[in-house]
C-alpha cells in the first residue's frame, strides 16, 4: 500500500541516482577485515602488519596505481564481519576485500563480497565450502584449505609407521575437520578422539585419560590460548619424552614467545616457515623483524602475499579496475613473488603447494623457533576441490 | 576404567576445585559482606598473573615475585575500591555487574595497552617442575601438588580469620547487620575496604598461581570467572564453607565428567553418538548441576542467614 | 491526555527511521540502510528485554538465547528446503516462547543474582549445544541460502521493503509493549518489581505474571532472531553468547530502562559509538568500558532522561 508505493518511488529515485558512470579508478581501494581487539587481536596485528610491509614494499602503490586501506574489526563475530563488509563495499566501494581470520566469518562475508561483483582475496580462513561447493570466480584465497595441514601430518605420521594414535581437538567446526583431515591420510590406528570444551583451560583429566590409555603418540589441534595451556600442561606431565606430540595450529611463531623451551621437540606440518629458503621469504622475513620487531607468523605470510596478489592483477590489467575478467586470469596465473616460492591456483581458487614438517628447535641466536625439516607433501591439492564447479 | 584411573582423576578434581576455591572465596567474602557483585575480580586475577610473571621476570627470584605481586595486587583492589566501587554498594546488583562489567573492557585493554595481546611466556623454578609419584605409576606434576596445599593452607587461614580472629568478628558482624555495627563505632568502611583488599589478594593469588599453568593474556580472567560463579551460586553466596564445598563438587563434576563421560555413554550409543553427545554434555554438566541445585535450593546448600 | 515529552520524541524518532531510506537513496549511501535496519532489530531485541528487565525488574542474562532460537528455526527450516516465510516465523515465535516458558518456569523461582546467574547457565548451555550440532554447522555457523519467502507481500531481498518491514514490526511492538504495559497486566508486574510482599498482599500472584512476560519477552526476541538472521544471511551459535545478552542489556540501560523509547535510543547510541569507534582506534574497548560505567554509576535514568521534562515515571 503505502510503504510499496514509498518504496517503488525510491526505487526509481535511486536507479536514476545510480546510473551514474562510476567514476575512473585512480585509486585501488583495498578493505582488510580481521580481529583487532580482544583476544584473538594479536592475529590481526601480525596481518596488519604485513600488509603494511607489502605496501612498503610495493612503494606505496598497488598495480602503479596509488592506493588506500581500509581495515575494520570483526570483533571475531559474522555479523560483524558482514556489517563491515557491507561498509567497505557500498560506503566505501572497495575494489578488493581481503583478510579473515575466522572461518564462520569468511562464510557470512565471502558470498557476500563476491555476490556484489567484488574480489574477495582471503588471507587465511579455508573453510572446505568455499573450496568445494560455493568457490565462486572472485573467490581467491593465500592461505590454505582447512585441512590439507593435518592430511600433510596424517601423511608424515604414516610414514614413520605410526600407530596407537591419540587425537585431541577442541569440540567446534575446525577441530573436527583437522581430525577428519588427519585421517584422511593416517593409515594406522587411532586409539581415541576426544573433543575437548572450546576454551578449556584446564586438561590435567584428559592428560590422566590419555596416559592411560598409552599411545604411541599424540596429535593434536589447539589452536591459540588452548594450545599454549595443553601444552605447558602436557609437558609439566612428563609426558614430552614418553609420547611423543605431534600437532597442527599449535605451535607458531603466535604461541612459540609464550611457551618457549617448552615447546622444543614438537613437530607440525604447514606450509610455510620463516626459515624458508628463498629471496622474497628472506626479504619479507628479515624486513619484518627490523620494522616490528618480532617474527612474523604464516598468518602474516599470507596476509603481505593476498597484497602482492592483488598488486599482480593489478598491474597485468594496466590499472584497469573494470577489467575484473582480465584480473581473474591474471590471479588464477599466481604471477608474483610468493613468499612460500612458486604456486600454482587449483580450480577452486586455492594453492596448490608444497607442505613441509617443521620442528621447534633452539636456533641459532639461542632463540626457540620453527624449522623445516623435510618436504611432506609436494603441489598438494585439497581435497574438496572436484566439488567445485570451476573449471 | 580401572580404580587407579578413577583415583588420579578424583585428585585432578580436587586439584581443579582447590583452584577455582582460591577465585571463589575472595568473589563470596565481597558479596557476602558488602552485597557487591564484582565482575572485575577476575581483572584482579588476571593483574595477579600478569605482576608475578613480569616481576619474576625481573628478579628472578621467584618467591619475591609471588610476594610482590601479592603485595600489588592488594594496593591495586584497595585502590580500585577506593576509586572505583564505593559508590556501587548501595546500588542495586544489575548495577554492579554492569558497572564492573565495563571497568572488565577497561582493565583488558590497559594490560593489552602495556603487554601487548600477546600471551606472556611463564616459567617455573627447576624445584617445581619436577613430578611426585603420588599415586603407583602416576607422575603428579609437583606444581598442582603445591597448588592443592596452598588452597586448602588458605581455606584454613580463611576459616581462623573468620571464626577466631577479632577482626573476623567484625567481618561476620557487618554482613549481618552493618548499621549496628557502626552504631557501635566500627569504621565500616575501613573494614570494607580491608575485606574488600583480602578479596582482592585472594583473587591475585589465584592468578598467579594459574600463571604457570594456563595462558596468560589479557582476558584470561572471563574464562574462569564464570565457574566461579557457579561455584559461589552452588556454594551458597556469602559463605566461605559454601565456596569450598562449591567448588569441590564443581571442580569433581566438571573433571569426572570430562574424563568419563564418553566412555560411559559409548556403553550403550554408537561411538559416533557418544563422540559428539559426550563432549557436550560435559561443557554443560557444571550449569544443569548448577540449575538442578537453584531448583532444590533457590539460596544454595549453604545460605548465609539473611540480613 | 496531552502527549508527554517522550511520546513526541518517539513519534520523531519514528519519522526520522522512516526517511532514512529516502536520504540514503538521495546521496548515494545505501549502506545506511543496512546499518539502520541492523540497529531497529537490535532495538526490537532490546525492547523485549526491557519488558522484563525495565519494568518487571527481571534481569535475565540469557535474552540473546531467544534471538539465536528464533534465527536458528528460520535457518533450520531453509536448510531443509522449506523457506516459506509463514512457517519459519511462527516457529521461531513458539519455538522461543516454549523455551522461555521452561526456563522461566526454573528461574522464575529463584530471585536478585541467583536469577542472574540462572538465566546465564541455560544461554551458556544452549551455545554449547550449538557449537555441537554438525548438521547445522556448529560453531562455523550456517548460512542462509535464501531469505524468508513471502510470496507476493514481500521481497525481503530488496534492501528497502524489508527496512520498512523492521520499521513496521518496531512500531507494531512499541504499541504493543505500550498496551501491555499500561494494562492491568503490565501493572501487576510493576508492582512485583517494586514490592513483591505487598503485591501478593493484594491477592495476585506475581509468579504467573512474570512467567507471562517472560514468554512474551521471548517470543518478541524470536522475532528479533528472525529478523536478524534474514538481515546477516548467516548465523551461529556466538548469538546466543552471554556477552550478547549484555551488550543489549547495555542498550537498554544506556537509553533508559522501563521506558518505551530507552531501548530504541540505547540501541541507536551503543551500535553508533561502536561502529565508529572502532573505525578510530584499535584500543576502542578501553573507552567504551568506562563509558559504560560512567552511564551506569551517573545516568542510571538512562539517555532518555536527559530529555527536557523526560524524568518521569519509571
Amino acid at each position: 500500500m503505502v510503504i510499496a508505493l514509498r518504496g517503488f518511488v525510491i526505487g526509481l529515485l535511486a536507479t536514476a541516482l545510480a546510473a551514474t558512470p562510476a567514476p575512473a579508478a585512480e585509486t585501488v581501494k583495498i578493505g582488510f577485515i580481521t580481529s583487532l581487539s580482544g583476544p584473538a587481536g594479536i592475529i590481526g596485528k601480525h596481518m596488519k602488519d604485513s600488509v603494511e610491509l607489502a605496501l612498503d614494499h610495493l612503494g606505496r602503490k598497488v598495480g602503479g596505481l596509488d592506493v588506500e586501506v581500509i581495515y575494520g574489526d570483526d570483533q571475531r563475530k559474522p555479523d560483524v564481519g558482514k556489517q563491515l563488509a557491507d561498509e567497505m563495499l557500498k560506503k566505501h566501494r572497495v575494489h578488493f576485500v581481503s583478510g579473515i581470520i575466522w572461518s564462520n566469518v569468511m562464510l557470512a562475508v565471502a558470498p557476500t563480497v563476491t555476490q556484489a561483483g567484488t574480489f574477495m582475496i582471503g588471507t587465511n580462513a579455508g573453510p572446505h565450502e568455499l573450496a568445494g561447493k560455493m568457490c565462486h570466480e572472485l573467490f581467491f584465497t593465500t592461505s590454505w584449505q582447512n585441512d590439507q595441514t593435518p592430511e600433510a601430518m596424517g601423511k608424515y605420521m604414516s610414514d614413520q609407521n605410526l600407530t596407537d594414535v591419540y587425537a585431541m581437538a577442541p569440540n567446534y567446526a575446525a577441530g573436527k575437520d583437522m581430525i577428519s583431515g588427519f585421517k584422511r591420510y593416517f593409515k594406522g590406528r587411532v586409539v581415541d578422539e576426544v573433543y575437548t570444551k572450546l576454551g578449556q583451560q584446564d586438561y590435567q583429566a584428559e592428560i590422566s585419560q590419555l596416559r592411560a590409555k598409552n599411545p604411541k603418540a599424540v596429535f593434536v589441534f589447539y589452536p591459540g590460548d588452548m594450545g599454549i595451556q595443553f601444552v605447558k600442561q602436557y609437558v609439566q606431565a612428563g609426558l614430552r619424552e614418553q609420547i611423543p606430540l605431534y600437532s597442527v595450529y599449535t605451535i607458531d611463531e603466535v604461541t612459540l614467545p609464550a611457551l618457549k623451551d617448552v615447546a622444543l621437540g614438537i613437530v607440525e606440518t604447514r606450509y610455510w616457515s620463516p626459515d624458508l629458503k628463498n629471496d622474497a621469504n628472506r626479504k619479507y622475513v628479515s624486513d619484518f623483524r627490523k620494522k616490528f620487531g618480532y617474527t612474523p607468523s604464516f598468518y602474516g605470510a599470507q596476509s603481505y602475499d593476498g597484497i602482492l596478489l592483488i598488486d599482480s592483477a593489478v598491474r597485468a590489467v594496466r590499472g584497469d579496475l573494470a577489467n575484473k575478467k582480465g584480473m581473474i586470469a591474471a590471479m588464477r596465473k599466481a604471477d608474483y613473488k610468493s613468499v612460500r616460492g612458486p604456486y600454482t591456483y587449483n580450480v577452486n581458487h586455492f594453492p596448490i603447494q608444497n607442505f613441509y614438517l617443521l620442528k621447534t628447535v633452539k636456533g641459532a641466536g639461542g632463540d626457540v623457533e620453527m624449522q623445516i625439516q623435510k618436504t611432506v607433501f609436494e603441489a598438494h591439492k585439497d581435497a574438496y576441490h572436484r566439488e567445485c564447479g570451476m573449471k | 576404567m580401572n580404580l587407579l584411573l578413577i583415583l588420579e582423576q578424583a585428585l585432578n578434581g580436587l586439584q581443579y576445585g582447590v583452584t577455582l576455591f582460591l577465585m571463589a572465596a575472595g568473589l563470596t567474602l565481597v558479596f557476602g559482606i558488602m552485597n557487591l557483585v564484582n565482575l572485575a575480580h577476575g581483572s584482579l586475577y588476571m593483574v595477579g598473573a600478569y605482576l608475578a610473571t613480569t616481576f619474576y621476570q625481573w628478579t628472578g627470584w621467584f618467591f619475591g615475585g609471588v610476594v610482590l605481586a601479592l603485595a600489588a595486587t592488594l594496593l591495586t583492589g584497595i585502590a580500585l575500591e577506593m576509586v572505583a566501587l564505593r559508590t556501587l554498594y548501595e546500588r542495586d546488583h544489575l548495577d554492579q555487574v554492569l558497572a564492573t562489567f565495563g571497568l572488565i573492557l577497561f582493565f583488558n585493554e590497559l594490560i593489552a595497552i602495556g603487554w601487548g595481546r600477546a600471551a606472556l611466556y611463564t616459567g617455573l623454578p627447576a624445584w617445581l617442575g619436577g613430578h611426585v609419584p603420588v599415586l603407583p605409576g602416576v607422575r603428579y606434576p609437583v606444581y598442582r601438588a603445591v597448588v592443592i596445599v596452598v588452597g586448602l593452607a588458605v581455606a584454613a587461614l580463611l576459616w581462623a580469620l573468620v571464626a577466631r580472629t577479632r577482626v573476623g568478628m567484625l567481618i561476620r558482624a557487618g554482613a549481618s547487620n552493618r548499621t549496628m555495627v557502626a552504631a557501635l563505632g566500627i569504621n565500616i568502611r575501613l573494614l570494607y575496604t580491608l575485606v574488600f583488599g583480602i578479596g582482592a589478594a585472594l583473587a591475585g593469588l589465584a592468578g598467579l598461581m594459574a600463571g604457570p599453568i594456563y595462558a596468560v593474556q589479557p582476558g584470561m580472567g572471563e574464562e574462569i570467572l564464570i565457574q566461579v560463579f557457579v561455584v559461589i551460586v552452588i556454594g551458597g553466596i556469602g559463605s566461605i564453607r559454601g565456596a569450598l564445598v562449591g567448588a569441590i563438587i564443581v571442580g569433581m563434576v566438571d573433571t569426572l565428567g570430562r574424563a568419563f563421560l564418553k566412555p560411559t555413554l559409548a556403553t550403550f550409543l554408537s561411538p559416533s553418538a557418544a563422540d559428539s553427545a559426550g563432549p557436550a554434555l560435559a561443557s554443560m554438566l557444571i550449569y544443569l548441576l548448577m540449575a538442578v541445585v537453584l531448583f532444590v535450593r533457590p539460596q544454595g546448600l549453604f545460605p548465609v542467614r539473611a540480613r | 491526555m496531552t502527549p508527554s515529552r517522550r511520546t513526541v520524541a518517539l513519534v520523531a524518532g519514528v519519522l526520522v527511521l522512516g526517511l532514512v531510506p529516502v536520504a540514503a537513496a538521495l546521496f548515494n549511501q545505501p549502506f545506511y540502510i543496512d546499518l539502520f535496519r541492523r540497529i531497529m532489530i537490535f532495538a526490537i531485541a532490546a525492547l523485549s528485554l526491557d519488558l522484563i528487565l525495565g519494568y518487571g525488574g527481571m534481569v535475565s542474562f540469557g535474552h540473546a538465547a531467544y534471538l539465536g532460537i528464533g534465527g536458528y528455526a528460520v535457518g533450520i527450516l531453509t536448510h531443509h528446503g522449506v523457506p516459506n516465510g509463514y512457517l519459519q516465523w511462527s516457529l521461531a515465535i513458539l519455538a522461543s516462547a516454549l523455551i522461555a516458558l521452561v526456563i522461566g518456569a526454573i528461574s522464575i523461582r529463584t530471585s536478585g543474582v541467583y536469577f542472574i546467574m540462572i538465566t546465564l547457565a541455560f544461554t551458556q548451555m544452549l551455545y554449547y549445544l550449538g557449537i555441537s550440532i554438525e548438521e547445522y554447522g556448529g560453531d562455523d555457523g550456517m548460512r542462509l541460502a535464501r531469505r524468508s519467502q513471502f510470496p507476493g507481500v514481500i521481497d525481503l531481498s530488496d534492501a528497502t521493503a524489508f527496512y520498512y518491514l523492521v520499521l513496521g514490526i518496531l512500531v507494531l511492538f512499541l504499541f504493543l509493549s505500550h498496551r501491555i504495559v499500561n494494562a492491568r497486566f503490565g501493572m501487576v508486574i510493576r508492582a512485583a518489581r517494586s514490592n513483591e510482599a505487598r503485591t501478593l498482599a493484594i491477592g495476585f500472584a506475581p509468579y504467573r505474571y512474570k512467567l507471562a512476560a517472560f514468554v512474551i519477552a521471548g517470543a518478541m526476541g524470536g522475532v528479533a532472531g528472525a529478523l536478524l538472521v534474514n538481515h546477516t544471511e548467516y548465523l551461529t551459535p556466538e548469538f546466543m553468547h552471554w556477552t550478547r545478552s549484555g551488550e543489549i542489556m547495555f542498550m537498554v540501560i544506556l537509553g533508559g530502562m522501563g521506558t518505551l523509547v530507552g531501548p530504541l535510543v540505547g540501541a541507536l547510541v551503543l551500535l553508533l559509538l561502536e561502529d565508529v569507534l572502532s573505525a578510530w582506534t584499535v584500543h576502542w574497548q578501553i573507552i567504551l568500558g568506562p563509558f559504560l560505567v560512567l552511564v551506569v554509576l551517573f545516568g542510571k535514568r538512562g539517555l532518555v532522561s536527559l530529555l527536557p521534562g523526560g524524568a518521569g515515571r519509571g
